[in-house]
């Protein structure tokens, strides 16, 4: 009954304790998220790990949702700051990770497997800087330049730039591989 | 230059997997859980349980704190530069701000997780009142008629400055249980004249549930109750840089005499063991049974999720040779994983990944199916344990205290340990830990966070799992010639009868490898002003006897598997050269001391220990004595009123 209600006013509800909006957006944005999540880190498990915290976190987060923005570009920067978070969060754990030894460096190395079955396009992405790779998921999510420049917070040239570079990398990339 | 993005939109779009229907759903319910959990706390009368339920000194300073809003705006403060400063890089940014304590996303079992979420969550909107309030009144009974005979107590004279100890009475009742957490103590030892009592007994204890608990509590801004705090176990959680034993001996003890830092006109005699660590690449191979509490209770993000992490550092430890399996209790027990070979980490993983908290502790056979496990396990020359990991619900198959001991002592004859986790607070049975990891000759360990975990069981590990002497037992017999009175810091809980020490049926604490113990003893010399108690009117004079001897040392353990026990003797004498590192020793015991409301410190308080701790720091590679002075200064912070 309530599929009709448009994201904002859903995201409103639920902002005010609207458990049943709140249900049918989450519901609704699952899907997305997860899609961006995995273009954001480009494999599933990190993907799934990244959505739950995202889902864990929501409630809050949705509570102080004003109702100014587009709920999608709202969610996308909860998604992509949720992101560089688990980045960061990474980049601590493998320096202090150094001393731990043979069972880290094992486990890496099981993940350095999984990425290359996965697709050549996701795999290349993981190739790209952490700039590059988040800006050209946003466009490739179907977000124009401007509603990405405004999730990511950097101007909308910013964004052309980095997405025509990311481009020239990828097609290098495949260059590469094709010679092989 | 849209084409080509177009071409790429289609690849991502055919690259992008659909999200896994169960995830889906899992992430939804906990969205949906969490979304009420924060509804319902902005119900501002909903109490947030998951602290400590304190017991009446702690009641009784929180509520002074809470009226005397400047000393808790204080501490308030504290506690949150605290908690930034000793976590520092794992920031995370989906930190609710304020509110309840969520449940929390359960991890990659690698990760560093949300240590400063953790550390801080329970202190926001933490009502203080209402948990006192709750305070049984049957609890508060008994503690007030104690507390009517310490000040009946008459006092005698003394030295300016220090208070006097009430009657010293061997008063091991515990208090009656109210509140579901129960922590083993008893009150602490009292003096002893030596002329009287010359002869001291103890086992030694490896534990370090009380420092874990008393670091949890204090971050979550409370003051430790008295009976949390176990004094030997906040002195032995910190590694030492005593004399590692030469030769075939498993320990070997040094003791020293010095200066008491509280009391100028007292002494401390203090005795380090120091376990052997013998190289990881001989230590026979391991059989682990991990016993899982799967309780509903343990469904919070400092629990089960928690012991998953906990597992997968250690079992980056274990060596290919090594074995483990998996049996969990509530519902229905039941063996999740079959022995299998450490070096298979991934069915391993997979298989704690897989447990999930839910239903009722009842688990009729789960202690009994673990040890079974074990059994089967075994070989000739292995080690096996089991490993009990349990938010206090005991509820393994056998509900009679005295029989689940009996049961577990038996095992540990037959050659199976037992080390028991606890995790998480609100129903930890600090009490049934303690004398569960004692009769199975096992430790205890407290794990709040996941550098806990870091230290139990990657760093010391093999202390934790390879024991090198059983019932190691303690007897000090001081001289009455030149000691008028001692008394014992600690070891309240680990008391033994005189007769007990030659007897080799006792059972005693256990020595892994590379473990440091300490024991510290408080002596006032012959003489000395200190002296709290008259001489008797009518008591013979003590004979001048063997000269300077302040007393003799004497030690029994037994190597593992062995019946009977060895004996190391030696004399306490006041020219004993000065050992290393028994400074921050005094320090920790100090502390603890000033927690427990020891009534021999005198004046000497917080900022004393504080110097003390700080001059003493040593090297400390891993952190562990700069958390311990962060703890001291948090809880001289929350006890100024």
């Amino acid at each position: 009954m309530r599929m009709d209600v448009s994201d904002e006013d859903l995201a409103v509800a639920a902002a005010r304790g609207d458990r049943a909006a709140f249900s049918v957006l989450v519901e609704r944005s699952y899907d997305r998220m997860f899609g961006l999540a995995f273009r954001l880190t480009g494999s599933r498990a990190e993907a799934e790990d990244l959505t739950q915290d995202i889902c864990a976190a929501l409630p809050a987060k949705i509570a102080r949702f004003g109702g100014k923005a587009r709920f999608t570009t709202w969610l996308y920067r909860v998604v992509v700051n949720a992101a560089h978070d688990r980045r960061r969060r990474f980049a601590s754990h493998a320096r202090a990770a150094d001393g731990w030894g043979t069972w880290e460096i094992a486990r890496r190395e099981a993940d350095a497997e999984t990425a290359e079955q996965v697709d050549w396009l996701v795999h290349a992405m993981r190739g790209l800087s952490d700039d590059l790779r988040d800006t050209l998921a946003l466009v490739l999510d179907d977000m124009t330049h401007a509603q990405a420049a405004e999730i990511l917070n950097i101007s909308e040239g910013t964004v052309s730039w980095r997405i025509s570079e990311a481009k020239k990398r990828l097609k290098a990339t495949r260059m590469k591989e094709d010679q092989a | 230059m849209t084409d080509d993005l177009d071409d790429l939109r289609a690849a991502m779009r055919a690259a992008t997997p659909d999200a896994d229907a169960a995830t889906r759903a899992a992430h939804l319910a906990l969205a949906q859980k969490n979304f009420e959990m924060l509804q319902e706390s902005r119900d501002p009368t909903r109490p947030i349980s998951d602290g400590s339920k304190t017991g009446l000194w702690t009641g009784v300073k929180t509520m002074l704190n809470t009226f005397t809003s400047r000393a808790a705006l204080t501490a308030t403060t504290a506690i949150v530069a605290v908690a930034f400063v000793a976590l520092t890089p794992m920031r995370d940014v989906l930190i609710p701000t304020q509110g309840p304590q969520f449940e929390r996303a359960p991890a990659v079992p690698s990760q560093e997780r949300d240590r400063v979420a953790d550390a801080m969550a329970p202190i926001a909107g933490e009502p203080r009142a209402e948990i006192l309030f709750a305070e049984d009144e049957a609890d508060v009974a008994p503690a007030a008629s104690r507390l009517s005979k310490t000040l009946a107590a008459p006092a005698p004279s003394a030295a300016e400055g220090y208070a006097i100890a009430p009657v010293p009475q061997p008063d091991v009742a515990l208090r009656p249980e109210a509140d579901t957490e129960a922590f083993a103590n008893a009150d602490s030892n009292p003096l002893q004249i030596t002329e009287e009592s010359p002869v001291s007994t103890f086992s030694i204890d490896v534990d370090t549930v009380s420092y874990s608990v008393l670091r949890n509590s204090l971050m979550q801004g409370y003051l430790p109750t008295a009976e949390m705090v176990r004094i030997e176990e906040l002195v032995n959680y910190f590694p030492y840089d005593y004399a590692a034993p030469d030769g075939n001996v498993p320990f070997q003890p040094t003791v020293s005499v010095s200066q008491t830092p509280w009391n100028p006109d007292t002494q401390l005699v203090h005795i380090g063991i120091q376990g052997a660590l013998p190289d990881v690449a001989d230590r026979p191979p391991l059989n682990l049974v991990f016993l899982i509490d799967t309780s509903g209770s343990m469904d919070q993000a400092n629990k089960l999720p928690l012991l998953k992490q906990s597992f997968a550092l250690m079992l980056g430890q274990l060596r290919d040779e090594d074995q483990v399996a998996i049996v969990t209790y509530a519902g229905s027990a039941g063996q999740v994983l079959e022995p299998t070979a450490a070096s298979d980490r991934q069915t391993i993983m997979a298989a704690l990944n897989r447990l999930d908290a839910g239903g009722s502790t009842a688990g009729q056979a789960g202690l009994q199916q673990a040890y079974a496990t074990a059994a089967a396990m075994a070989a000739e020359g292995e080690v096996s344990r089991v490993i009990l990991a349990t938010d206090g619900d005991f509820n393994v198959g056998l509900s009679d205290p005295s029989a689940l001991k009996d049961f577990i002592a038996d095992k540990r004859d037959s050659g199976t340990y037992l080390s028991v986790l606890g995790f998480g607070r609100g129903n930890l049975d600090d009490a049934t830990m303690q004398a569960l990891a004692q009769n199975g000759n096992g430790q205890a360990a407290y794990i709040d966070t996941l550098a806990e975990a870091q230290k139990v069981l990657v760093d010391q590990l093999t202390g934790a799992l390879f024991p090198i002497a059983n019932d190691v037992k303690i007897q000090v017999e001081f001289n009455p010639a030149t000691v008028a009175e001692y008394r014992l810091i600690g070891y309240e809980t680990r008391a033994l009868r005189r007769e007990d020490f030659n007897n080799d049926k006792v059972d005693a604490g256990d020595i892994g490898a590379g473990h440091a113990v300490t024991a510290l003893y408080e002596i006032t010399p012959v003489g000395s002003p200190a002296q709290l108690s008259d001489p008797l009117r009518y008591g013979a004079a003590p004979e001048a006897g063997s000269g300077d001897e302040l007393g003799f040392l004497r030690l029994r353990y037994k190597t593992p598997g062995s019946d009977t026990s060895n004996l190391i003797e030696t004399a306490i004498t006041t020219d004993l050269p000065a050992q290393a590192d028994t400074g921050f020793a005094m320090a920790i015991a100090g502390f603890g001391q000033l927690l427990r409301g020891g009534t021999y410190l005198g004046n000497w308080g917080y900022d004393a220990a504080i110097d003390l701790a700080t001059a003493n720091k040593g090297v400390d590679a891993y952190g562990y004595r700069t958390e311990a002075i962060q703890l001291m200064r948090l809880a001289q912070s929350l006890s100024a009123q």
